[in-house]
């Protein structure tokens, strides 16, 4: 803020612009009302959040109220994972290299509808069976595998979140498929093949912190069966069905240094508990005869959706409130000049009116801001604490998620608030200027969540209005590779977080931009 | 009484934003009905869509513009005085509220007839096109069946809760930015709050007293036994709110100077 860039023609305008930013704090922090409202705002937010933390109690199935839930494992990503598979392994010190043919991915899918009524064979999209390097047998530990899928062909994966795509295709005696996965050094490179002798290079990988020895082998695995319902109070219901893959392998050739010789075999992230169709017809795992192996087994190899577990996004829902007092207070900080004829005296000390509405929106943003940080720097580690108490699993993020959810939370309201302004500024009466601004940040979102509206309509809803904007506290991210429920009822957005708050923010430059139009055009 | 009614309908007419408002209530409702019925198909393979509630979504974005209607009534007077006037006038407060809760209720239904009645041809027209025919078990909306009739009406009697509502929270905070803010707060935020507690029994709790969530059970036309309320019930709720507002409202009429 130097005055050596300020143009020598227009001396003092930075200081002018400085003095009018300085005039609208004082004429917002001078209104006591004012000043308890942003109290009132952040209050309520906090408040609201701690009320329906308290309200959520959860303890494991068949259990007593309380009763702890086993550990969910976490990926090296920090995301919850699912990592539960049948695993045919032998340790792999430093570079090397597993070849396998695979002739055969069969799989039962237990109930699946219409009916519901019989156990049917076939493959759920994202049944896999393949060769994987991973940091031993802990769930959620380091890895990389090339897999063959139930309908999406050969694909890459590691560390649970990465998913390159091989070609299409099935597998079968008449046409096997070869899949390859060598190490070296960090890097493991996976390829496959249709005649193992021409092979093609599907990806590579550097799993997190792989150690030097590590166990190689084959994988076989079944997600649930997944299928959606209208729920009664809008919204819906979702139910997952046991499903079982097996997988035929032969021409199993490691190459490297394998201490230790022999195959052994474990089933990753065993529950303990079986279905029936795993106690009387098929049990996960494995059966070699004439160096074919015979894999079976279910789970996922993933991470894990937001319908596993609270979001933390969950602990903010006392921002609509928030944010409809923060648009009270945006709107009379402006249509309260006109009633009172302050504007006039406004425009005499400040008569570059576009400027004049520039400091306010930058003066009700920052409040706002400010406001909508406090609150949700509050909120969110309080009431993640208290669910956690009350027995709920609250799916963890990273650092920078979380920072992400609570400042864009802050910037979402400092958006809004400025958007109101802008339409208090348009109107110039305040109610009018209220009522809209309440309605398209608010409806949109009842619309989408609880009512009978169908998931399309609710996702172009949350592309167009300024309602977008709650993408930004989307915590668990739409993962492709995992068969789920994308909606905005289950708290995913069609637009990217940023994206979305970007849909607010235009709307409310172009009502500012209005405003300012309108501003200089009319008498005050 | 006729002379307070006279009142207060010359003064609601002559304001000039009432026609504005009242063709916004019925033309949000139809507009936003007719959207949703467009938004929305039916596979070949059937769906369990209640298309009756379907084509009356409009009435949650009508709601906004009664709740301005309502409120603008009584914080408009505040705002220019014209409160000390009104009550010189006609000293008795609770009939000044009478009066007004009379015109502002008149004219909502009026509105929100042609809104609703609107919606209703709205989605008759559409839904055929959208693959809810008889044929998939989705007769056509017709005002002759008994629970879309019901749906129909209770939509209307429901806008006009919402004016009750409005002009009884208006009466008791005055400040209008204030008033609408909280009406609105009150209407969109128990959705809301509500789909985010995981414990279905709060769940149910907290939509039982939601005045939007259970008095919009009036439009439910399939699965009612799954409701935590039924339909008349449901209404219930928010007439108690609004009945609640307007006392609260005419309370501090009496108490408090203008």
């Amino acid at each position: 803020m130097t005055s050596a860039t300020v143009a020598p023609d227009r001396p003092g305008v930075r200081a002018g612009f400085v003095h009018l930013l300085h005039a609208e704090w004082t004429k917002f922090r001078t209104v006591r009302g004012w000043v308890i409202a942003m109290a009132v705002a952040a209050l309520v937010t906090v408040l609201l959040g701690l009320f329906s933390a308290q309200g959520s109690h959860s303890s494991c199935a068949g259990g007593p109220a309380g009763t702890a839930c086993p550990a969910v494992p976490v990926g090296p990503g920090g995301e919850a994972v699912n990592d539960r598979f049948f695993f045919v392994h032998r340790s792999l010190t430093g570079d090397g290299s597993i070849t396998v043919r695979l002739t055969s991915l069969t799989g039962i899918i237990t109930y699946p509808p219409p009916d519901h009524d019989a156990i049917v064979p076939g493959l759920v999209p994202w049944a896999k069976a393949g060769v994987i390097i991973k940091d031993g047998t802990r769930p959620g530990s380091a890895y990389a595998a090339v897999v063959l899928t139930g309908r999406h062909g050969v694909r890459m994966q590691h560390d649970f979140t990465e998913d390159t795509a091989g070609r299409p295709g099935g597998a079968s005696a008449a046409s096997p498929r070869w899949l390859r996965l060598t190490r070296s050094g960090d890097t493991l490179t996976g390829y496959e093949s249709s005649d193992g002798t021409h092979w093609t290079r599907v990806g590579t990988a550097h799993p997190a912190g792989l150690p030097s020895t590590a166990q190689v082998g084959l994988l076989v695995t079944s997600p649930g069966d997944l299928t959606v319902k209208q729920g009664a109070l809008g919204g819906s219901v979702e139910q997952e069905r046991f499903t079982q893959a097996t997988g035929v392998f032969d021409h199993v050739t490691v190459r490297g240094e394998t201490p230790g010789g022999a195959w052994s075999h474990d089933e990753v992230g065993a529950t303990g508990e079986k279905t029936d169709w795993e106690r009387y017809h098929r049990p996960a795992g494995v059966e070699e005869s004439g160096g074919a192996f015979t894999v079976t087994g279910s789970g996922d190899i993933a991470p894990r959706g937001s319908g596993e577990g609270m979001r933390i996004e969950n602990t903010l829902t006392g921002v609509f409130a928030g944010m409809i007092v923060l648009v009270i207070v945006a709107v009379l900080f402006i249509t309260s000049e006109y009633r009172r004829g302050l504007i006039r005296t406004t425009l005499l000390a400040g008569p570059r009116r576009g400027r004049v509405l520039a400091a306010k929106a930058i003066v009700i943003g920052l409040v706002a801001f400010v406001t909508g940080l406090i609150a949700a720097v509050v909120a969110v580690p309080a009431c993640t604490h208290i669910l956690r108490a009350n027995g709920n699993y609250v799916l963890p993020v990273t650092r920078p998620t979380e920072l992400r959810v609570v400042v864009g939370t802050a910037a979402l309201l400092a958006a809004a608030a400025v958007f109101a302004l802008a339409l208090g500024a348009l109107f110039r009466r305040s109610v009018a200027a209220v009522t809209a601004a309440v309605v398209v940040l608010a409806l949109p979102h009842v619309l989408a969540t609880a009512s009978v509206l169908p998931e399309g309509a609710a996702q172009w809803l949350l592309r167009l209005t300024p309602a977008a904007a709650f993408a930004v506290q989307q915590s668990i991210p739409e993962y492709p590779q995992v068969t789920g429920h994308y909606v905005p009822q289950d708290g995913y957005y069609p637009l990217a977080p940023w994206a979305g708050l970007a849909v607010l923010c235009a709307y409310a430059a172009l009502a500012l931009g209005l405003a300012v139009l309108r501003l200089r055009r009319r008498d005050a | 009484m006729r002379r307070h009614l006279h009142a207060e309908w010359t003064k609601l007419r002559t304001v000039p934003g009432t026609a504005w408002l009242l063709l916004a209530v019925a033309g949000l409702t139809v507009a936003l009905s007719a959207v949703a019925a467009t938004a929305v198909t039916c596979p070949s393979t059937g769906c369990a869509t209640d298309t009756t509630k379907l084509g009356l979504t409009g009435v949650q974005l009508g709601q906004a513009a009664v709740a301005l209607l309502a409120v603008l009534g009584v914080s408009g007077e505040y705002g220019t005085g014209m409160i000390r006037t009104t009550l010189t006038a006609m000293p008795g407060r609770a009939a000044v509220l009478a009066a007004k809760a009379a015109v502002l209720s008149g004219l909502t239904m009026a509105a929100g007839t042609v809104g609703v009645l609107g919606s209703v041809l709205a989605a008759r027209l559409i839904l055929p096109g959208s693959g809810f025919t008889p044929a998939h078990g989705h007769p056509l909306p017709s005002l002759a069946d008994g629970a879309t009739l019901r749906a129909a009406g209770g939509s209307v009697l429901y806008l006009m809760l919402i004016a009750l509502l409005g002009l009884g929270v208006a009466t008791a905070v005055r400040d209008s930015a204030a008033a609408v803010g909280s009406v609105l707060g009150l209407l969109y935020l128990f959705p809301i709050v509500g789909h985010v507690v995981a414990d279905p029994h709060w769940q149910r709790r907290l939509w039982q007293v939601s005045p939007m969530d259970a008095g919009l059970a009036i439009q439910a036309t399939t699965d009612l036994r799954s409701l935590p309320l039924g339909p008349w019930a449901g209404l219930g709720v928010l007439a108690a709110w609004s009945a609640a507002a307007l006392l609260c409202g005419g309370l501090l009429l009496r108490l408090r100077d203008a």
